[in-house]
């Protein structure tokens, strides 16, 4: 028998315990018990989540294959796929900002590779608290220190991704990195089969580093976590790509590989019983041929282990040698550790001698699934109810501001820190979704990650069908069609029935709006528990999202193009509700998020057709800050004023900085004024302005009240996260 | 005009040069492990950009040491063109086949960035292709490009690249890339297999790879 003490050490209940005994049939021994525990964590075992996620669509045409695996796969063409997964590193990064991302990187990227694939882009959706605080700064620094020191390394290029500063994560900042990767090969997957076919640990050697890491992810941030930091990984990204080479050079070369898979969270036991399960058969494992870097290492601490950089094969019997060789090219370890067997256990064995044995469904089929409590929280109603929206009397000033604020100025101060055009692909990037070029085929990749935590924390059903709409449309805008989602959802304690309310009505929005788009969720990640003693992080779905532009002839971009171009806008602006204005003038996220989705549905197919026919020079997507602050970024890009003149019943300011969704801004040449009102004939098309000069001039009702030059609004825009980390 | 690509244990941009030799420029050229001695029929040898060896303990210092080094050693001597892009340059430094080291950037990170390059010189086999004074657009991507040489005299005529306008890294008298004596070995920091082709945004580079054709 156990005490509540020592399953608290491993996050295990008393009820989970009992339920282990009963079906087991028996108590389980300390080996056993610490493998079952990492499996059953929230981290490995999806327990509160897995019954809400089947809300998701996840078939279409394109899917090749579907959550379940270590990525999803969608076809591009008959020779190639595209393979994505997006995965959270918060805890760790939380502790250890360097590693805890660095190593969420790692892997992703193996993630990918797993699947056959070379990967070839990463975007990284960061959240923190505000720059003001300088923990904040080191923990920002950290992460994009973080990435940059993996990513560039690993020569995978950072091309997006995005970022946002909200005082909800102070202390339990959110690190998700999205990885996407071009399969031109097999197809691979994680499985095991073929009873004696061998199970092979390639990569780095195995130590005591993130043991535990998997239940450490599925707590509560506390002052003690700080004392968990051996919980955290270390990266070495040296190692890493040369796993990646030898990795894809081996399938490339040798049709003796059955299946692979990461060595990521619980180690060895996840990769050996996932592999398993999947094949249909059970493995023996010998702990002694794991090669290890420390000494004295008890077998639970071997098949526990999360050092990174390793990857778990299962090859045909009798060719192992023709592998061996490959792998120690590259310099890495290739050491067989175990076998295929015929009866559905892991089992473990220390110099010949069995140590533990657990049924294969115990650690994967069997792990619990909760029902969840939601109940709305009270203060709902109050929250989505604005007062007193300020009124203002310099609209030049708050333009300023706005632009300044960290969450809608310029990110280059973090992206010139990632390598983003090596691999010699990056053709767009920047300016909402980023493009990438296939070599080899005329056509070219959007992909975009997007997320809104204080719309979710306003509405998540609404807020939840905004994430999804918005990526889409970020990516119509590059000329790109949607094709699939890959999702993280990082959200606080799901026992707290508030916080349950949020996940599983936020999960039901992103379904719907996913539904109603008709794009596919391929894969994902789930991270709870992210919450501190101060602090629950705002309900955050992020939403990665890849996309296919036929051939750069479709290829668009934001920026204005030339002088007397006319400027539309398609959609209604205005709904101050959720908005940055209300959050930066009265210090609070209020009011109710907006969005129309039959608007959307209707909307963004004829988007795409207008920018295929040639008829829109350029598309932004209106989001934070609203028209005004897209409008200077179409200007700052561009390099080229605007003359705006609306007419408005609105208030000027929620016209200037309402985020209501969708509208977008095009410029169209004069010739094509009226072939763009035919085919947007009974939306919400309206001619606001033309691109002219070098300021930004905005005229409601008559009156102009702002006029402002492109270079000073670049100079503002460009300082708002920079002035901060000097 | 055999180009031959060194191979180090974490290059990365091996792959995107072997693309504008083979695809943009179309020259025969070829992969060669750092673990191989033969540099048989090459014409011109590249050290790419990347890692190697993680840049651990210092960029290219570990590199220098791989057996190829010792045959691309003999092969500089006699003549052969020997082109060092950003971790390559590093390791040419490293290997004494070009003067002075690469330290640490200013600002002490990463930068990838365009940046404006003046061509300095026009008279050698990598830049025959340029004007003399011309301003040029090319990528950079490093954390260790801060150039440094006690004497930088003892080197001003071997200056063929250098930062215009802005220098990214506090590179000492903005030196962006320079020769050996003889004029043979060239590294360079900024990345020209980057920016030789349209749809990347930028062709200054490709005429670094033409010039190299046009030389022999």
């Amino acid at each position: 028998m156990r005490t509540k003490e020592e399953l608290k050490r491993i996050s295990m209940s008393l009820e989970e315990y009992e339920m282990v005994k009963s079906l087991l049939g028996r108590e389980p021994n300390d080996l056993e018990l610490g493998m079952i525990a990492v499996m059953w964590s929230e981290h490995c075992g999806y327990k509160h989540s897995k019954k809400t996620l089947k809300l998701f669509p996840t078939s279409g045409p394109y899917v090749l294959q579907g959550p379940g695996e270590n990525a999803g796969v969608i076809k591009l063409d008959e020779e190639v796929a595209l393979v994505m997964k997006m995965e959270s590193h918060n805890h760790p990064s939380a502790i250890e900002p360097y590693q805890g991302a660095a190593t969420g990187v790692g892997g992703i990227v193996r993630d990918i590779l797993a699947m056959g694939a070379r990967p070839i882009a990463l975007l990284d959706s960061l959240r923190f608290g505000q720059l003001d605080n300088p923990r904040t700064r080191y923990l920002f620094s950290g992460v994009v220190s973080g990435i940059a020191g993996y990513g560039n390394c690993i020569g995978v290029p950072t091309v997006g991704g995005e970022l946002a500063f909200e005082r909800p994560y102070t202390d339990n900042p959110l690190v998700n990195v999205m990885c996407v990767g071009l399969l031109k090969g097999r197809l691979m997957t994680g499985k095991a089969t073929g009873v004696g076919n061998s199970l092979i640990l390639v990569g780095a050697s195995t130590g005591r580093d993130g043991i535990h890491g998997a239940t450490f992810a599925s707590v509560e941030l506390t002052d003690e976590s700080i004392e968990r930091r051996p919980a955290v990984q270390a990266g070495d990204p040296f190692m890493e790509k040369l796993l990646i080479e030898a990795v894809l050079e081996a399938i490339e070369k040798s049709d003796a590989i059955i299946g692979l898979q990461d060595m990521g969270a619980a180690g060895i036991t996840s990769s050996a019983s996932e592999m398993a399960a999947r094949g249909g058969f059970g493995v023996e494992i010998e702990v002694t041929k794991v090669p290890q870097r420390e000494k004295g290492m008890t077998p639970e601490e071997i098949m526990i282990s999360e050092s990174q950089e390793r990857m778990l094969f299962c090859v045909k019997k009798s060719r192992e040698e023709e592998l061996r060789a490959l792998f120690e090219k590259w310099g890495l370890n290739f050491a067989v550790i175990g076998e295929v067997i015929l009866d559905r256990v892991i089992r473990i064995k220390e110099k010949g001698k069995v140590m533990g044995e657990v049924p294969i469904d115990i650690l994967t089929e069997d792990v619990p699934a909760y029902d969840l409590k939601p109940e709305e929280p009270k203060e709902m109603k109050r929250l989505q109810i604005v007062e007193d929206i300020p009124s203002i009397e310099n609209y030049e000033d708050a333009l300023l501001r706005l632009l300044a604020s960290p969450n809608c100025s310029s990110s280059h101060w973090v992206y010139q820190q990632y390598d983003h055009m090596v691999e010699t692909n990056t053709v767009g990037i920047g300016t909402g979704a980023s493009v990438l070029r296939v070599k080899g085929k005329d056509y070219l990749i959007g992909v975009t990650t997007d997320e809104e935590g204080r719309y979710c924390y306003l509405d998540p059903y609404t807020g939840g069908m905004m994430v999804v709409a918005e990526a889409a449309r970020n990516l119509i805008c590059t000329g790109a069609e949607p094709l699939a989602i890959t999702d993280g959802l990082n959200f606080g304690n799901p026992e707290d029935p508030e916080i349950a309310w949020y996940f599983v009505e936020a999960v039901k929005g992103m379904s719907e709006a996913a539904r109603r788009l008709n794009i596919p969720v391929i894969s994902g990640n789930v991270s709870f528990y992210n919450e501190s003693e101060k602090y629950t992080v705002y309900p955050t779905p992020i939403v990665g999202m890849v996309g296919k532009i036929e051939k750069l002839e479709y290829m668009c971009s934001p920026s204005f193009k030339d002088e007397e171009d006319i400027i539309y806008t398609i959609g209604e602006p205005g709904n101050l509700g959720g908005s940055i204005f209300i959050e930066e003038l009265i210090g609070e996220v209020r009011g109710k998020p907006k969005l129309d989705i039959v608007l959307e549905v209707k909307l963004q197919p004829i988007l795409l057709k207008a920018i295929r026919m040639g008829i829109i020079k350029s598309a932004q997507d209106v989001s934070r800050g609203g028209l005004a602050i897209a409008l200077a970024e179409c200007s700052i890009w561009g390099n080229l004023g605007v003359e705006i003149d609306i007419d408005t019943n609105l208030p000027k300011r929620e016209l200037l900085f309402g985020e209501a969704q969708p509208v977008i801004i095009v410029s169209v040449t004069p010739e094509k004024e009226k072939e763009i009102e035919e085919l947007f004939k009974g939306m919400p098309l309206r001619k606001i302005g033309r691109v002219n000069g070098d300021s930004l001039k905005i005229k409601i009702n008559g009156e102009e009240i702002i006029n402002i030059e492109i270079l000073e609004l670049e100079k503002v825009w460009k300082s708002g996260i920079k002035r901060w980390m000097k | 005009m055999n180009f031959g690509i060194i191979v180090f244990p974490s290059s990365n941009c091996e792959r995107d040069c072997f693309y504008v030799i083979k695809d943009v420029i179309e020259q025969p050229v070829r992969f060669i492990w750092h673990k191989e001695r033969d540099l048989k029929g090459i014409d011109c040898v590249i050290l790419p950009g990347g890692f190697s060896y993680g840049d651990y303990l210092r960029s290219g210092a570990i590199a220098r040491f791989s057996p190829i080094m010792e045959s691309v050693k003999e092969f500089a001597e006699k003549g052969g063109l020997v082109l060092g892009i950003c971790n390559g340059f590093q390791i040419l430094t490293e290997a004494g086949l070009l003067p002075g080291a690469l330290g640490r950037n200013n600002g002490l990170k990463f930068i990838c960035k365009y940046v404006s390059i003046r061509i300095e010189r026009t008279d050698t086999p990598f830049t025959m292709e340029y004007r003399e004074g011309e301003i040029v657009k090319m990528p950079i991507a490093h954390n260790e490009g801060n150039y440094y040489i006690d004497d930088t005299l003892s080197i001003k005529d071997q200056v063929v690249l250098r930062y215009y306008e802005e220098n990214p890294n506090g590179a000492i008298d903005n030196i962006a890339g320079i020769v050996n004596k003889k004029g043979n070995v060239f590294g360079l920091m900024p990345h020209p297999e980057r920016c030789s082709e349209e749809i990347l945004g930028s062709e200054d580079g490709r005429r670094i790879f033409t010039s190299i054709v046009r030389s022999l």
